[in-house]
Order: structure tokens, then C-alpha cells, then sequence
């Protein structure tokens, strides 16, 4: 089963780091992504420009607006994403608790909807 | 039928209810697990199960083993109403297959195994990924076998809204794969506190109920026991069986904490020809296990201070150094304003009323108790105790006005009528 594991982080204590606080967060990342490669975790991962860049659209009574910055001004933004692959939600769990933004800021780890399987129970 | 068949007929349907009241919740549990964690496909297939037991064991006799029986007509049942479903869907005939050929094993069944589906459907239900609210009425409703209405009762709540919380916790067990699994020693006492935290919220419930008239809900407090003997019963943890002495030497004490009109006796007023012994020695016996295991936390220790009430013979037989020593303990494993406030009256039993007033008062000062009447009503029998009448008055005046419950209100009341006069 597929969860996305969402990274929100505080943006601004990501800036505030220093040259080689940021080197180590990141080094942290790519040891982490390796780890699920080899784990048969990992579906894909990205990670975002600043929420600076965002732009949010809309179309409403036909129209289109288009603004500036995310649809939700919030303390953590989000950041980047893993998909992965899980056994269950315990195992999701597992490996989002590895992520490294979780020590900084927080993980939502949300199941994927599998439209080509249907539960016995639905 | 004859007189005699009549007879055994009656006997085999009041076989079937006993058996309904012992093993219903263990038969759940292993369907559950059989039926690969689908909570309502398991429940409809017990009641068919029981529905079959009432109609074929007053004709066939009462099965030996009762329970393996009851297992594998629910497996059946189920199974026939996945091949119902089935007809509309043809990737469930699979699932149907599939759950017949594993009905042979016969290791399904076994004695550990349904032990452990006991455990799995406990962990499950009180999964931290679950709102706390949803895993307290999922356990009654699962676990224990309450009806949605008494929960709804228990908790003053309506049931629709505890039902829709049940289907809610159920659709996520069911769409974020929440596993149907005992953790893994990792995991445990993480996942361990989150089963003894829900036992202990439905204890407190029963126990002291957050409001409304009634002082005690027994029921609930003896659900939460029958859930921590379990607990005990099924892992050796220490923590486990420190909740479970917590709650029978709570327990211990019920008759004793409302007078005959049904008013409010504190400890130090109680009646303790009243206190159940049988409690307080299974409780104190509990205490002195988890102990010794070194690995004891905050459940052991508030039962330790539980025993060391229990164990004097009157209010002022209390060894209170002793207690205190205990909170001491209590507030490096588990720091908070409310063991603070426990410590300091404890400290004012051992050091004099105007030591554990300088500790409540700056504890109130820090600002967290506040609005929590039990500090105000603590500072207020300090003051009293020190014959600062007006003051004394003062504070339980705010106690009086933060306070919910309606047996409580009246001993405030009760206090500030004996310093008017």
C-alpha cells in the first residue's frame, strides 16, 4: 500500500541554519533517501522551493485568480514529500519517523487511494 | 417435543447466553484477525455465529469445545457473504477462496493464538494514530462488548454522535491499513501507554464522573478493572499491573466516599470499616510486583501512595515522610502542576499546614492550576487549618464557582457554612 508522508518544516529555522547546520540536515536527507532505496521503501521524493514561490488558482463563476503564495498561511509549510510503499500503517510510520524534518517540524503521512483494488469490506 | 427435549432445549439456550457473556469478545477478536482485520464483517458474522449456535445446539447438544465451534461458523458465515457480495464484484470470489483454504489450519485456533487476537483487537482499538476520544468507545464497544448506548450513557453524549465516532475509527482502521498486530518490542511501551492511558480515562470516568449528579459510575470503573485484569493476564508488564493496583485501591475505597445522603467524604473523614480489603490486598500485592521489576513508572507509583493510605488504620496513622518521599519519585518520572499540588498536601500533613500552603501558593502563582478547583479548595483547607477564616472563605468561594460536580459543589458549600458560624 502507498502513503505520501508530507514534510512540513518551519521555513525560517531552516534559514536561520548555518552553512554547515544545513550541510549536515541535508547529508541526513540523502543517508535517509539511500536508506528506503535499499529498504524497497521508496517510490519517489522531491523536495520544494520556498513557499515564496508558490502560487495558488482558483476558478470561480468561470473565472480564473491566480495569487501569490500558498492557500494556507501556517507556522510550518510544507516542504517536500516522500511517496512510499508500506506494508501497513505501522510501517508507515516507521519510516516517516526517520525523516529528518520530524525532529524540526512534522510529518502527515496520508494513505493513497488505490482505485484498482477493492477492499472486501467497501 | 417432549418434556425432557424441552428441557434440554432450555438448558442448551441458556448455555448459548453464558457462552455469549464469556467468550464473545475472544471469538470477535480471532474472526477480526481471520477476516483480515475487517471489524464489521467480523461483528455480523459473530451474530450469525450465535444465531447458529441457538438454533443447532438445542438439537445437536452443546459442542466440546464451544468456542472453536462458534469460530468456524463465523469464518463460514463470512465467507458466504463475501460470495453474496461477490456476484457483483468477481475479485471478492479470490478473497472467498482464499479464506477457505486457510480454514483448515487448525494452529488458527489454538489457545495462545486466541490470547493473542485478545491483545491485537486491545492495541488496535487504542492506536495512537486514532482520536482519543474514538479509541475510549471503540475499547468499550470492541473489547469490552458495551452496547453504543451505554457508552453514549457513560459519557453524556448522544448515540449518534458516539456511533459516528465508532464508524469513523473504523473506516480509518480500515483505509489507513491500521494493522491488526500486538507492536513489536520496540514499539511497546509507547504503544503500551496509549492502552493503559485509555483504561485509566475510562477508569477516572466511573470513578469520579467530570459532571452531572452522580458521584460514581461503578460500571465504567469495573469495565476498566476487567480491562487491566487482562492486561495483567495477557503481558507481564510492570506498568500494567501498577494501573491495575491503582484502580482496585481507588476501588477499594468506593463505599466509603459518599456519606449515607450521598454527600462527599474525603479521605481523612472516611469510614475505613468500609474500604473492601480483598481490593486493597490484591492491589497492595500487585504494587510490590511491579516493585521489584525496577522497570515500574507514574501508574505504579500513584498505587504505591494508594497503598501506603490504605495501609494505615486511620487518617493520622499515615506515614506521610513516606508519601511524600513517593511524590518526590512520582514528579522526576512524570513532572506536572497536578502532582505538585498532591505533593504539597501531603507535605502540609507531614511539615505543618503553613509549609504545604508556601507550595500551593506558589504553584498557584505560576498560573497553570488557576482555574483547577481542587488547588483552590486545597489553599482553602490550608488557610482554614491556620485560622485565616476570611481567607480561608475566599478561597473556597473560587473553588465553589470552578467547580462541576454536583456532590463536590455541596461539601464546598458545606465548608463555607461551617466558617460562617
Amino acid at each position: 500500500m502507498k502513503y505520501l508522508c508530507l514534510i512540513y518544516d518551519d521555513e525560517q529555522v531552516m534559514d536561520a541554519m548555518s552553512k554547515s547546520e544545513g550541510e549536515a540536515f541535508m547529508g541526513e536527507y540523502f543517508a535517509f533517501t539511500e536508506g528506503i532505496r535499499q529498504s524497497g521503501h521508496y517510490v519517489a521524493g522531491e523536495a520544494l522551493q520556498p513557499v515564496a514561490s508558490a502560487t495558488t488558482i482558483r476558478i470561480r463563476n468561470g473565472k480564473v485568480s491566480t495569487t501569490d503564495g500558498p492557500f494556507a498561511e501556517t507556522k510550518e509549510q510544507l516542504g517536500g514529500f516522500y511517496l512510499i510503499e508500506a506494508r501497513d500503517l505501522n510501517d508507515a510510520i516507521q519510516v516517516a519517523s526517520r525523516i529528518p524534518s520530524v525532529r524540526t517540524g512534522s510529518i502527515e503521512v496520508r494513505p493513497v487511494v488505490d482505485f484498482s483494488q477493492q477492499q472486501p469490506s467497501s | 417435543m417432549t418434556a425432557a427435549g424441552e428441557d434440554a432445549a432450555g438448558r442448551a439456550r441458556e448455555t448459548v447466553d453464558a457462552v455469549y457473556r464469556a467468550e464473545s469478545r475472544r471469538v470477535l477478536a480471532t474472526l477480526i484477525r481471520l477476516l483480515d482485520g475487517d471489524f464489521d464483517l467480523a461483528e455480523e458474522a459473530l451474530h450469525e455465529a450465535f444465531a447458529a449456535a441457538l438454533q443447532r445446539w438445542p438439537a445437536d447438544g452443546v459442542p466440546a469445545r464451544p468456542r472453536a465451534w462458534l469460530v468456524s461458523a463465523g469464518r463460514f458465515k463470512a465467507i458466504d457473504a463475501i460470495r453474496r457480495r461477490a456476484r457483483f464484484d468477481a475479485r471478492l470470489a479470490d478473497v472467498a477462496e482464499h479464506l477457505r483454504a486457510a480454514a483448515s489450519d487448525p494452529a488458527e485456533t489454538d489457545e495462545d493464538g486466541v490470547e493473542d487476537d485478545r491483545l491485537r483487537l486491545v492495541f488496535t482499538c487504542c492506536h495512537p494514530a486514532l482520536a482519543p476520544d474514538a479509541r475510549i468507545a471503540l475499547t468499550l464497544r470492541e473489547v469490552c462488548g458495551l452496547t453504543t448506548e451505554a457508552i453514549a450513557r457513560a459519557f453524556l453524549t448522544s448515540p449518534p454522535t458516539l456511533a459516528q465516532r465508532i464508524v469513523r475509527a473504523k473506516a480509518k482502521i480500515r483505509d489507513a491499513r491500521i494493522p491488526y498486530q500486538v507492536p513489536q518490542r520496540a514499539d511497546l511501551p509507547e504503544r503500551l501507554d496509549a492502552v493503559l492511558h485509555v483504561v485509566y480515562l475510562v477508569f477516572n470516568e466511573g470513578y469520579s464522573a467530570s459532571s452531572g449528579a452522580a458521584l460514581t459510575r461503578a460500571d465504567l470503573s469495573a469495565e476498566a478493572i476487567r480491562l487491566g485484569r487482562l492486561l495483567v493476564e495477557l503481558l507481564p508488564e510492570p506498568e500494567a499491573a501498577g494501573l491495575l493496583a491503582l484502580m482496585l485501591l481507588h476501588e477499594s475505597r468506593r463505599a466509603a466516599r459518599t456519606t449515607a445522603d450521598g454527600e462527599l467524604a474525603l479521605l481523612d473523614e472516611q469510614d475505613r470499616s468500609l474500604w473492601n480489603r480483598a481490593q486493597i490486598a490484591e492491589g497492595c500485592a500487585l504494587v510490590e510486583r511491579a516493585l521489584r521489576s525496577r522497570r515500574f513508572g507514574p501508574y505504579t507509583l500513584q498505587a504505591a501512595i494508594a497503598a501506603v493510605h490504605a495501609e494505615a488504620a486511620t487518617a493520622v496513622e499515615t506515614d506521610w515522610a513516606q508519601i511524600v518521599g513517593l511524590y518526590d519519585v512520582l514528579l522526576r518520572a512524570d513532572p506536572s502542576p497536578v502532582v505538585e499540588l498532591n505533593r504539597a498536601a501531603a507535605l502540609a500533613m507531614r511539615d505543618g499546614p503553613a509549609a504545604g500552603l508556601a507550595r500551593v501558593d506558589a504553584l498557584l502563582a505560576r498560573g497553570e492550576l488557576a482555574d483547577y478547583h481542587l488547588a483552590h479548595s486545597a489553599r482553602a483547607d490550608l488557610l482554614r487549618r491556620l485560622g485565616h477564616t476570611a481567607e480561608a472563605r475566599a478561597a473556597y468561594g473560587r473553588a465553589l464557582a470552578l467547580a462541576r460536580q454536583e456532590p463536590e459543589r455541596r461539601f464546598l458549600e458545606r465548608r463555607l457554612r461551617e466558617l460562617r458560624g
